[in-house]
């Protein structure tokens, strides 16, 4: 049987195989990638959301005012209640608010929930600052303790004129078996 | 050069007159350990046409609980397993696995190499995908059912799944693995065992298409691995890769799985395209118009393919300037798409056309998939896709583009190169009543699908408001029309290797390409001396 004449395919093989390692490495890089994305379009990552901000309250634009409304939901711990205490204030850019909300573990065990924000519409989410939030650490309830949460927060000055209205909404997890949280 | 010369130029024996020597061995076992890429060939496109049945099984019984309003005949966990495995089945078990077929069968014909570059691997990765489909289907017998989530697999529905989640998983990478294998055999064949004097730019465009879908295997089927994986680690190892109370977002899994998601779409249809671009030139008796064009079209498709995945986001919520872009990108791709178009209409102008069945297929393509096109257009728009999202207008969209796209394309493609793979003529009239059956019902099974849609009926649900029935009647007989029409084909095939009026070398009126050099059937052994082309 006369072979054909054949060139090497070792080498080629070699380095389409090395293609599909990068490609798997890739889909993982998405992962930070992903958060990058996030800060250049200035939707605010998931980590920039949940940490501590000092901006400068020293001129509030009262000229301007805003509606924050406040929502809750629990989506898989159980029998919660969590809700805010007001649905919704009226503030000045530029000036410190305090906001509250009760959360009442009635899951009948002690249990450690996170709470984790977000803001629409999403192009606002920047200029909502927290100094101060539950939701920077997880909290941790006795089975049927109820407590007051509390948020302390400013909207930026330079929150794009248009924007006279933003909601804020935390989804309560249980992360009890997240083992202390952030994963 | 046109790769149409070539069959003048070939010096059309190779094939014959190998004698005895390296006969398959008998039985079961020479589809166990046979290496052979037509043997290979015939098993990916056998398997195929399997899960099409099974797939085509449950599309039926979809259909059937939606011809009325009202809970019938399943219940609504159960039907979800059935759209979501019906799904898989069909995108990685039925369309993927038969153009593997046809690469495993033509593309040695085609660019005169005597096999495939990897022999063994090819089986290997038949044998893979073979198990990932044992493994996967046999998920509806466990404990809590077939994964149920869609064919998306979104976080966190999907992380509820029962037993049925790590063999889920496992078959995808299972399948991932087996068809990157196969995509690498296709790059080192075409790369390296191209004939002398078969230059990149005289390949038949079938093997361009397939050249260029491997390519897009490789770069993105990894992707999906990866993502999958995720999967696996945020269900058993806690990690929270989409698990918002970890720090994670579901949202990300959708970033990465339609970063493979729509590639995935025209890893289906580019093989569809190269052969449409064969078979309309055959038909017309002219060459193909814009060879060149053609070749570029699908790789500026393919580079494209890589910036429109957020368009299946858009209700997730992105920047404005992310809508705009996705938009854009998303409708640039209907350039390349309509040079196709145009290029395939083209060939025909003023050309001698006849109307076998391969070329009924190819125009009802040509017709019906730019359907598809234009209601992806529709989609593309974020006002309108706001509307349309997670209705049947996208089911609508999707089937028009995946049946009469890319499963005709397939169809065409077997009613084209059937004679030369079993030695024998099929029965014309079978063939011609298969091809209006399936091409009218096909319309009356998906079409209407667009009325459902835009009047606001979602999918993904067992039963529906009333006002919807009369068109979801409509769909459900188009449906059973479609499946039943299909018992046609295989009867078709089955009497195809049986016997029949003997097919010469050539087949058709105005065969090109080097394929048609070689003895119908095509013998065992191809190309084992090179063809010379000049
Ligand atoms: C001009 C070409 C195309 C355009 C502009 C386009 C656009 C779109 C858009 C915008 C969506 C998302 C709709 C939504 O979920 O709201 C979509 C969905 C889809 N498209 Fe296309 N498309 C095109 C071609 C194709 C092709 C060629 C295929 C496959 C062969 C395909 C398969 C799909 C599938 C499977 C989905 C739905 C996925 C799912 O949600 O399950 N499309 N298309
Ligand atoms: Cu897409």
């Amino acid at each position: 049987m006369a072979a054909p004449p054949r060139k090497s395919n070792g080498g080629l093989v070699g380095r389409l195989v090395l293609m599909t390692a990068g490609s798997f490495a890739f889909g993982f890089a998405l992962v930070p990638l992903y958060d990058v994305f996030c800060d250049v379009t200035g939707i605010g990552t998931r980590a920039q959301l949940s940490r501590a901000a000092a901006p400068d309250t020293s001129a509030p634009d009262m000229s301007r005012v805003v509606t924050v409304e406040f929502t809750a939901s629990v989506p898989d711990s159980g029998p919660w209640e969590f809700a805010p205490a007001v649905a919704s204030m009226e503030v000045h850019p530029g000036r410190l608010y305090e906001a509250r909300y009760t959360a009442h573990n009635l899951a009948g065990r002690d249990t450690t929930g996170q709470a984790v924000p977000s803001i629409t519409p999403l192009r606002a989410a920047q200029y909502f600052r927290k100094t101060e939030c539950f939701c920077f650490t997880p909290q941790h309830f006795e089975r049927d303790e109820q407590r007051d949460l509390l948020v302390r927060f400013i909207v930026d000055r330079d929150l794009p004129p248009g924007i006279d209205r933003l909601t804020l909404s935390y989804a309560f997890y249980d992360v009890t078996r997240l083992a202390g949280g952030k994963g | 050069m046109r790769p149409d010369e070539v069959t003048n130029m070939a010096h059309g024996n190779a094939a014959a007159g190998h004698g005895d020597h390296h006969r398959p061995p008998k039985g079961v076992m020479r589809w166990l350990t046979t290496t052979n890429h037509k043997d290979i060939g015939t098993m990916y496109l056998v398997f195929s046409l399997a899960m099409f049945l099974i797939g085509g099984v449950m599309a039926l019984l979809i259909r059937a609980e939606l011809f009325q309003p009202g809970l019938q005949l399943v219940d609504p966990g159960f039907y979800n397993q059935l759209t979501t495995v019906h799904a898989l089945v069909m995108v990685f078990g039925a369309v993927m696995p038969a153009t593997v077929g046809l690469a495993n069968w033509m593309i040695p014909l085609q660019i005169g190499a005597a096999d495939m570059a990897l022999p063994r691997m090819n089986l290997f990765s038949f044998w893979l995908l073979f198990f990932a489909f044992v493994l996967l289907i046999s998920t509806f017998f466990v404990p809590g059912g077939a994964p149920a989530a869609g064919w998306t697999l979104y976080p966190p529905l999907v992380l509820q799944t029962g037993n049925a989640f790590p063999m889920a998983i496992f078959a995808i990478h299972l399948m991932g693995a087996s068809s990157i294998m196969g995509a690498i055999n296709v790059i080192v064949t075409i790369v390296n065992m191209r004939a002398p004097g078969m230059t990149l730019l005289k390949m038949p465009l079938f093997s361009w298409s397939w050249l260029i879908t491997a390519y897009l295997l490789i770069a993105v089927m990894p992707v999906f691995a990866g993502g999958v994986t995720m999967l696996l680690t945020d269900y058993y190892f806690h990690t929270s890769f989409f698990n918002a109370a970890g720090g994670g977002d579901p949202v990300l899994f959708q970033h990465v799985f339609w970063f493979f998601g729509h590639p995935e779409v025209y890893i289906m249809i580019l093989p569809a395209f190269g052969i449409v671009s064969e078979i309309i030139p055959t038909f017309s008796r002219k060459p193909i118009f814009g060879y060149e064009a053609m070749v570029y079209a699908i790789a500026s498709i393919a580079f494209l393919s890589f910036i429109v995945w957020a368009h299946h986001m858009f209700t997730v919520g992105m920047p404005l300037a992310g809508q705009l872009f996705f938009t854009l990108s998303t409708m640039l791709i209907a350039v390349p798409t309509g040079v196709k178009v145009f290029n395939w209409t083209t060939t025909m102008w003023r050309g001698s056309l006849s109307f076998e069945p391969p070329m009924l297929f190819a125009l009802a393509f040509l017709f019906l998939f730019t359907i598809g096109g234009f209601s992806g257009l529709m989609l593309a728009i974020v006002p309108a896709d706001f509307q349309y999202h997670d209705t049947y207008f996208v089911v609508a969209h999707f089937h028009y583009v995946l049946v009469p796209g890319a499963v005709f394309g397939i169809m065409a493609a077997v009613y084209y190169w059937l004679p030369k793979w079993t030695g024998h003529m099929y029965d014309m009239n079978i063939a011609k009543w298969h091809f209006w059956l399936t091409a009218i019902f096909v319309n009356v099974l998906f079409f209407p699908q667009h009325f459902l849609g835009l009047a606001g009926m979602q999918r993904r649900i067992p039963d529906y408001p009333t006002q919807f029935t009369d068109w979801n009647m409509v769909s459900s007989i188009g449906g059973f029309g479609f499946g039943l029409s299909q018992l046609l084909f295989v009867w078709l095939i089955i009497r195809c290797v049986k016997g029949g009026q003997r097919a010469t070398a050539g087949v058709w009126d105005w065969p090109h390409g080097l394929e048609w050099t070689v003895p119908s059937p095509a013998p065992y052994h191809t190309f084992e001396k090179s063809p010379e082309l000049h």
